[in-house]
């Protein structure tokens, strides 16, 4: 869990998961091409890069090839345990 | 000075001209032998005097691995204005071509991007 906190802690690692939310499966250029178009973010396509390599680790954004393209998805099942500790157990508690 | 050429390397030249002019409509310039591959050129049937397009051979060792690193990451290797994102969206679809990129308004401009059949992807943007 700590993995998935320190991938949402950064802002422009937020925007993506927006983003991919928005639209899932995007390519790198497509992601670079939204953050810059929309948010007017500065960063470049490298740095984008390693926020996507962070977003993967914690297993947040999943890659994935098809034929020579290689496209990026959202995957929330990292923070379902958020749900579960905090916000389900709140909602159990009356019984 | 003005731009006169842009180009664009192209695994098969042969394909690139058929996809070039059949599929995206453009009309041919030049066609002129010359050794091994041709001097290949295209223009939009609406300016066949303005920017041509070169429809370049890929022989060159460098050209390949450059081509697949930018296709990889979705990188389109040039870009083309079209009036309506949408409708050649669809028309274009329509005839069989592979999108990685759908109609996107990003800010002041409408993209998508597709694959030219020939290594590179082409993004089309339109202005609002």
């Amino acid at each position: 869990m700590a993995d998935v906190f320190k991938a949402l802690v950064d802002p422009t690692r937020r925007k993506i998961l927006d983003e991919l939310t928005e639209k899932d499966g995007q390519t790198l250029f497509e992601i670079c091409a939204r953050l810059a178009m929309k948010y007017q973010l500065a960063s470049s396509r490298q740095a984008i890069s390693q926020h996507l390599d962070v977003l993967e680790a914690a297993g947040l954004v999943e890659t994935r090839r098809e034929g020579r393209y290689k496209f990026h998805f959202i995957n929330t099942a990292p923070l379902e345990p958020i749900v579960d500790r905090w916000l389900r157990r709140a909602s159990k508690e009356p019984e | 000075m003005k731009i006169h050429l842009s180009s664009v390397f192209v695994d098969d030249q042969e394909q690139a001209l058929r996809f070039y002019t059949d599929v995206l409509g453009f009309t041919v310039k030049h066609d002129i032998p010359m050794g091994e591959h041709r001097w290949l050129t295209v223009v939009s049937p609406d300016d066949v005097d303005g920017t041509e397009l070169v429809l370049e051979p890929s022989s060159h060792p460098a050209v390949p691995p450059f081509k697949e690193a930018l296709v990889t990451d979705g990188i389109p290797m040039t870009s083309f204005a079209v009036s309506d994102v949408h409708k050649e969206y669809e028309r274009l679809k329509g005839l069989g071509v592979r999108f990685t990129q759908e109609p996107t308004a990003m800010g002041p401009v409408t993209t998508a991007v597709f694959d030219d059949t020939c290594g590179n992807l082409i993004q089309i943007a339109a202005q609002g």
